[in-house]
């Protein structure tokens, strides 16, 4: 699956005039393994190395693109044998095992020296022990996606605090409709209910703690997240059987609309859109407010990163920077190409409602903080178990305090 | 020349035992190294801390202390046993239908292909197939329960039901798997001792039990090997139909090995070993048994 890239076919992918890094003319080859398989990133991905390729006459750019899920496994081997020079990850703890092991280049010194001008707001998910090991290229909001024209039917308004979104629930409950669609075979998706119940319960700061294994989870903060998240469970507002679907089988209710509402990514606006529904027909608002705290949202990170062992790391820096760079980011994030949101404070966002109103959101009204996601910002045991409990919380939650107790045995096991 | 004469005349002698120790050694080689060492390493790697990437941490039975007390191991033990002694009723399914069919009617052999197709698709579709009967709202089952007036099951969502579920799917083809071993071993059952047993008044289940199970007795062993080293290997139907939920009640030591060591949110190497190395002895008894009664057997066949 190697793409040679040809000057020809470079030339014409050249279409916006693109920012030369002021460096010493690169040479050699610049090999990059790229987990964007989907058509769409698949496509940016392509040009991206195009273009980079063509920029540089002496320098040939070699893109091997891999399958998304096996990536996650591959990376492993793909750092330690003959590691390529960049490569796609994800930001936060994520990243941890490879920057523990030093298979992650520290790029540090590229946000000092002002190489990385624009990304100051999205470095934090980038540092470990005060060093960064990587830059973003794209990330994306969480919410509240719901049916604008059922909403519209019944005589609701999109909910400002948890009291009315229970209300609301408790209206389409009444209608003969579930209020949310979703499918927990894919555990993460109980993860992100949780994020957003624990972050508006508590706060962003004791979220954080509890990622980071400093706070227990048979505390009494975590049990008022379980009793407000319990409120929907107990008013019929879930799907039935939502433990034997996965996050695209969650989709039908919605579409039909016997759920009115999908806590999701920006990237199930495609699948809303590609399955019929209308703009007019969907909406987005922000997950409420439960306590007076500064709002926290999830926006998962999406990043590149150099491996330790490149062999071309000169030109591999410059590919970060070029990446990051406001017109490349604009260009990549538009609705016409990723549809998500630009990682550069300079870039422009996309023309396209919810992409809009995430990057409001995020800009204006988070407050808090900003997380990665559940199974990116704990442990990748401590998020396995616990998202497996979470799953088990929403279809018994009287089960409530035995999942406690043994993800308060795993929590002093892992972060020990 | 008399040296030649002496290294030649020593292959000579020896070709008896060089020949066979020759062909062995192909297979041999890569026995050691693609079974036996890789065996040797699980219980090495087993005893250490290791996330496949960083330096490895010696941590004695650390990991197997800790496996006394995991419940998830707990559940996957269990559902192993039930994977165990649910398998086993492949056989005698297998060996009816067998009886069934061995018959000579038009388009027996249609019949035959018929029952013996489950076993020719892949597992993974075989689990497809069954996770699309189970659906909660779309799926064959609940339409057949609905029509005798049972109310709806989530098959596949139901922990208690879960794990059945799946061993039932697994049960379809391993059936039609001993179903083909009996009716080969049909086609060599003595027709004198059958005319000979019916002389004697024999006929029905006496018939079956007297005459034609002992003559099936080498089928009816491979039939046993075959669905206890199923069972014990049970991953890719979980994977495909449940993918170990919910909430990890239908998981398998083979499925939570994969998920400790090597899956997205797993390589914990030495974890992974240890639970490898559990599975490994719950095997070997069974392998034990098993070579122990062909050593029988062929003893008792050289004398």
């Amino acid at each position: 699956m190697f793409l040679k890239v040809t000057k020809a076919v470079a030339a014409l992918a050249l279409t916006t005039g693109l920012v030369t890094p002021a460096m010493a003319e690169l040479s050699g080859t610049l090999r990059i393994i790229s987990d964007m398989s989907n058509p769409a990133p698949r496509a940016i991905m392509e040009g991206l190395a195009a273009d980079f390729d063509a920029m540089h006459p002496d320098l040939s750019v070699e893109l091997e693109v891999v399958d998304r899920e096996a990536w996650k496994s591959q990376i492993r081997n793909a750092l330690t044998a003959n590691p390529p020079d960049v490569v796609n990850w994800y930001a936060a703890n994520r990243m941890g095992p490879y920057v523990r092991a030093g298979l992650f280049e520290d790029i540090s010194d590229m946000y000092t020296n002002g190489d990385l001008q624009g990304l100051d707001s999205v470095k934090g998910a980038m540092t470990m022990d005060g060093k960064q090991y990587g830059v973003p290229y794209t990330y994306y909001q969480w919410g509240i996606y719901y049916r604008e024209d059922i909403f519209k039917e019944l005589g609701l308004k999109e909910p400002a605090t948890f009291d009315e979104e229970v209300a609301n629930c408790a209206k389409i409950v009444e209608s003969g409709r579930k209020c949310y669609a979703i499918g927990t075979k894919n555990y993460w998706t109980a993860g992100g209910w949780f994020d957003y119940m624990n972050m508006r319960t508590n706060g962003f700061d004791f979220h954080m703690k509890l990622a980071t294994g400093e706070a227990k989870w048979t505390s009494d903060e975590v049990r008022a997240t379980f009793a407000n998240w319990r409120k929907l469970i107990d008013l019929g507002g879930f799907i039935d059987d939502h433990q034997s679907y996965s996050w695209q089988e969650g989709l039908p209710p919605f579409i039909a609309g016997e759920a009115t509402a999908y806590l999701m990514g920006n990237f199930v606006v495609p699948h809303l859109r590609n399955a019929g529904l209308s703009d007019d027909q969907i909406d987005f608002y922000q997950f409420p407010k439960i306590a007076d705290v500064p709002m926290g949202e999830d926006a998962p990170t999406d990043t590149f990163h150099i491996a330790s062992n490149a062999q071309n790391k000169e030109a591999a820096r410059a590919f970060l920077q070029f990446v990051t760079s406001p017109d490349v980011q604009s260009k990549i994030n538009a609705a016409d190409g990723l549809g998500q949101l630009p990682v550069n404070a300079n870039a422009t966002v996309g023309d396209d409602e919810f992409l809009k109103q995430g990057f409001d959101m995020l800009s204006n009204n988070a407050t808090g903080g900003i997380a990665q996601f559940f199974d990116r910002d704990f442990p990748a045991e401590m998020a396995a178990i616990g998202m497996e409990g979470l799953q088990e919380f929403m279809v018994f939650p009287d089960n409530l305090d035995d999942i406690l107790n043994r993800l308060e045995s795993a929590r002093q096991r892992i972060y020990k | 020349m008399a040296t030649t004469h002496a290294e030649m005349s020593w292959v000579r002698r020896n070709r008896m035992t060089l020949t066979p120790l020759l062909f062995l050694a192909p297979g041999v080689l890569f026995f050691v190294i693609y079974v036996i060492i890789p065996i040797l390493q699980s219980f090495n790697i087993s005893l250490y801390q290791w996330d496949g990437l960083g330096e490895a941490t010696f941590v004695g039975i650390g990991n197997y202390q800790e496996l006394m007390t995991d419940r998830a191991f707990e559940v996957s033990l269990w559902n192993n046993v039930k994977w165990l002694a649910l398998y086993l009723l492949a056989i005698p399914a297998g060996l009816f239908i067998a009886l069934f069919l061995n018959q000579t009617i038009v388009g027996i052999r249609l019949y035959k292909s018929l029952f013996f197709f489950p076993f020719v698709i892949s597992q993974v579709v075989v689990g497809l197939v069954f996770s699309w009967f189970y659906l909660p709202r779309e799926g064959l089952l609940n339409a057949v329960l609905g029509v005798v007036g049972l109310g709806p099951i989530n098959v596949l969502g139901d922990p208690t039901l879960a794990t059945y579920g799946i061993i039932v799917a697994g049960l379809w083809p391993q059936t039609a798997y001993c179903m083909i071993l009996y009716l080969t071993g049909l086609n060599a059952v003595d027709p004198e001792q059958i005319e000979a047993g019916r002389l004697d008044g024999a006929k029905g289940w006496r018939m079956l039990w007297h005459i034609i199970l002992p003559q099936l007795k080498p089928a009816t062993f491979i039939a046993f090997v075959v669905t206890i080293i199923g069972a014990l290997r049970s991953f890719d139907l979980i994977s495909v139909m449940t993918n170990g939920g919910p909430f990890g009640s239908t998981r398998v030591l083979s499925f939570y090995m994969f998920e400790k060591a090597l899956s997205e949110y797993g390589f914990r190497m030495g974890y992974g070993s240890a639970i490898a190395v559990v599975l490994f002895l719950i095997m070997l008894l069974f392998i034990g048994y098993f070579l122990w009664s062909m050593y029988q057997d062929e003893k008792a066949a050289r004398r």
